[in-house]
């Protein structure tokens, strides 16, 4: 596993909706181990719904197609068992949604509970703190662990949920603009933490905000219209981008 | 409204008194004589309570393995698919059929497959009554579980797959508990039904006046020896199955009350 | 690469779907069952006399099957009954049902309009053979005898929680808008939700209307106490008078008439069935 340099890639893959409108066209990349790649690109711009491809939304779905390949590891997640692809690949969504019947406890613990994985008692208590650790929650809920999830607040929720992935200890996590339903604080946080993480975790995360994708990105993608305009190394895409495209969004002559 | 209400609450009662006075309440309640014969009356409605207890709660647990399957097919494995609509309808039009039909179809094919299995000597009785109380209340349970599975969000639906779960774990371990107390109400409004159904019940449940001492034997629900016996009755046995009446109106309005309370806090939630 | 593990959750994955799609077809099995036993034995029953003449004594029944022939006489006398009782219900039930409906719809946080709504929903749960008692405590005992008004009694009131649910729902979901326009317009309320919302509403108004029927037409128990049953075709309404379900309950009973008993079935299970189809049709093209 190891010989393969690049944990991700993309090669050629297309997603497209019933038969006419293809969201994604022909997008290949190659994501490194260990950093966070940010997905930039005006709404609609097809970037939800490649992160979505990778942990293989797409098949609960009817109608909606991805070809081409994605390799994870080396390996053509496209031709995988989807549960096994999915506990390898972690995603957190847009609005936080903790399971609201679980504890916070049972919240980190339920990608366990729902891959019928048994631990012992031990190996829940230190998964839990690892986790909580790992998302900077742990000071804040270690006394109220067996409350619902529900009762923390929109970044502690989000963090939850962080933290739910992370239990997992996928290769690679996926962020649906974690931050979008978050107050600058939270927001504030959850960037400190993502930073953090991806010592541990390779981090793929879309975003709407540039200045997210300055602060926290190494390497940066801008899509439009379903296509990968550019990809290369977050600074020199700022200050100085090789698309015309690329350079009108992100002077904000675009949407 | 308030008016019909409050009259039917006090006909009940006020027709009911003679057979409460004579035999006093929990007498009435817990004897399970009914014995009409001139000089020697004596009714009691433990039989009947009994009765009635039984075939709801063993519809109840017919109706589970089909209600259920069926909530989830148009709640969930096939939400808003035309394939959901025709088995919607056939729930609906389920409930639409009058219940002497369903009394008649137990009669005339359920009874004999009962009679043919060996199941009872006589064919009918709780059990056959039960089973076809059973299909009655399928459609109530369904589709109300159906709408609180629905609303079950999709964000942690998502999120349950994203972490590898299957469906089938997704339904175990977030929809059912989510929609839990939701499906739970609709299963009591079920029983609801099941307890004051007349016809069907009348029709199969062979109409005897003792305490049923097992799923096969014979009886009467509280409902069908009111519908047996209203007709003839005149005095103290009148009284008495209007005695009847007010604990099953009692009974079901308990039911219901409780059900719709617990609908409108799953809707909150 | 699939694991033992993987397979294994798969494969329950799989059995449960299957499982569901076995289980919820087999829901369609009783109300196939129901329909093809009804309409097998039944249809060579509804012939022309069947719907003009009325049910035949017990003993001209006994005569005809002694002498091989078909029982004589339909049910002309139920549907009769079915349908002088239906209408004196409907037209009671639909005015005072709207009314309360309409009152539920504007005033919902008032108490008074709180304990309305909680006893709507107590009636609609009431187990109809109690309003069978009801009824007869209320006017066949006043009355001194069973009659075709208390039989309509009994399925008004029946009717009636049906009517004030189906109106209130309906008025609920219309536009703000449409209402708030009637009022800037210089109406007052009550003459707005007459000239306006209800008119509004009348799709879904009709359809809760013929839902109500059609649950209501089917019922026997009810009709037991109050309306007793007549084997003449009779128009007095201070009579006992027959009813449809009635006839099929007396039929179960009487082994001489026991033949016409799925001609009667059938008539009723297909007039309910085609009720329900329409309310759903209406109510389909209606939310449109």
């Amino acid at each position: 596993m190891e010989s393969v340099k690049h944990i991700l890639e993309f090669k050629k893959t297309c997603v497209s909706y019933t038969k006419q409108t293809m969201a994604v066209k022909y997008v290949s990349a190659a994501i490194e181990r260990n950093t966070i790649t940010a997905i930039m690109g005006p709404s609609g711009c097809g970037k939800s719904t490649l992160l979505r491809a990778v942990n293989l939304m797409h098949n609960l779905y009817q109608n909606i197609r991805v070809d081409g390949e994605i390799l994870l590891n080396g390996e053509d997640i496209l031709s995988m068992e989807p549960i096994d692809v999915r506990r390898r690949v972690g995603m957190v969504f847009q609005r936080p949604a903790p399971f609201p019947t679980m504890s916070i406890y049972d919240n980190v613990l339920s990608g366990f509970a729902l891959n019928g994985i048994k631990l012992s008692k031990a190996e829940k208590d230190a998964t839990v703190e690892r986790c909580l650790r790992s998302v900077a929650l742990w000071d804040e809920v270690k006394d109220v662990l067996n409350k619902k999830g529900t009762f923390l607040s929109g970044g502690q929720q989000q963090r939850l949920c962080i933290a739910r992935a992370l239990a997992m200890k996928p290769d690679v996590l996926l962020m649906d603009e974690p931050t979008s339903a978050l107050d600058p604080i939270a927001t504030k946080h959850i960037e400190e933490l993502l930073l953090e993480l991806q010592k541990e975790v390779t981090i793929l995360i879309v975003t709407h905000n540039m200045g997210q994708a300055k602060r926290i990105s190494s390497k940066s993608m801008f899509m439009y219209l379903g296509e990968l305009v550019e990809y290369g190394d977050t600074e020199t895409m700022f200050s100085n981008p090789t698309d015309e495209r690329t350079k009108a969004y992100l002077t904000g002559k675009m949407g | 409204m308030p008016i019909v209400c409050g009259g039917i609450v006090y006909a009940l009662v006020t027709d009911a008194y003679d057979a409460f006075e004579h035999f006093g309440f929990f007498r009435f309640l817990t004897s399970s004589e009914w014995d009409y014969t001139e000089g020697a009356e004596t009714y009691g409605a433990l039989p009947f309570i009994t009765g009635t207890l039984m075939t709801t709660l063993l519809a109840l647990i017919f109706c589970i393995p089909f209600s259920l399957p069926v909530a989830l097919f148009v709640g969930e494995y096939f939400k808003g698919t035309r394939i959901a609509t025709v088995l919607s309808t056939v729930t609906d039009l389920l409930a639409g059929i009058p219940s002497i039909i369903y009394g008649l179809w137990g009669f005339y094919t359920l009874r004999p497959i009962i009679m043919a299995l060996n199941i009872s000597e006589q064919g009918s009785g709780i059990l056959t009554a039960s089973l076809v109380l059973a299909i009655m209340i399928i459609p109530y349970a369904a589709s109300l579980s159906a709408e609180f599975i629905k609303m079950v969000p999709n964000d942690l639906k998502e999120g349950a797959y994203s972490l590898g779960a299957t469906r089938a774990e997704v339904i175990r371990k977030v929809v059912f508990p989510v929609a839990g107390s939701g499906i739970f109400s609709s299963y009591v409004l079920a029983i609801g039904r099941a307890l004051g159904e007349t016809m069907t019940v009348t029709m199969l449940i062979g109409n005897t006046n003792n305490v049923p001492n097992s799923i096969t034997s014979t009886g009467n629900s509280m409902a069908s020896i009111i519908a047996n016996q209203f007709g003839e009755a005149d005095d103290l046995r009148l009284s008495s199955l209007i005695a009847i009446g007010l604990i099953l109106f009692l009974i079901t309005a308990a039911i219901n009350m409780v059900g719709k309370i617990m609908i409108k806090r799953a809707r909150i939630s | 690469m699939i694991t033992l593990k993987t397979k294994n959750r798969l494969v329950k994955d799989k059995f449960m779907l299957w499982g569901i799609c076995i289980l919820a077809a087999l829901t369609a099995v009783p109300l196939l069952a129901i329909l093809g036993e009804v309409l097998l034995r039944g249809y060579d029953q509804l012939t022309w006399s069947f719907f003009t003449e009325p049910t035949p004594t017990a003993y001209k029944a006994m005569k005809a099957i002694e002498a091989g022939l078909p029982i004589p006489g339909g049910i002309a006398n139920g549907i009769i009954g079915t349908m002088i009782m239906l209408g004196m219900a409907v037209t009671f039930a639909v005015p005072v049902g709207i009314l309360c409906g309409a009152y539920l719809a504007e005033n919902s946080k008032k108490r008074f309009a709180k304990v309305v709504s909680y006893l709507t929903d107590l009636l609609q749960g009431t187990p109809s053979v109690i309003i069978g008692i009801i009824t007869y405590i209320w006017v066949v005992v006043p009355m001194k005898g069973y009659s075709a008004i208390a039989g309509s009694v009994a399925l008004f009131i029946m009717m009636l929680p049906l009517i004030i649910r189906s109106t209130e729902e309906t008025l609920k979901i219309l536009p703000a808008s449409l209402k708030e326009a009637g009022l800037a317009l210089g109406g007052n309320k009550a003459r707005v939700m007459m000239k306006v919302q209800l008119p509004a509403a009348f799709g879904g108004i009709f359809t809760g209307v013929l839902l109500a029927i059609s649950r209501v037409i089917g019922e026997t128990a009810p009709l037991m106490f109050t309306a007793l049953g007549c084997s003449l075709i009779r128009f007095a309404i201070d009579k006992p008078i027959s009813a449809v379900p009635l006839l099929i309950w007396e039929f179960f009973n009487d082994p001489n008439l026991q033949d016409l008993i799925w001609g009667a079935s059938l008539f009723l299970l297909l007039f309910v069935l085609t009720l329900n189809i329409i309310a759903k049709y209406l109510a389909k093209k209606w939310n449109q």
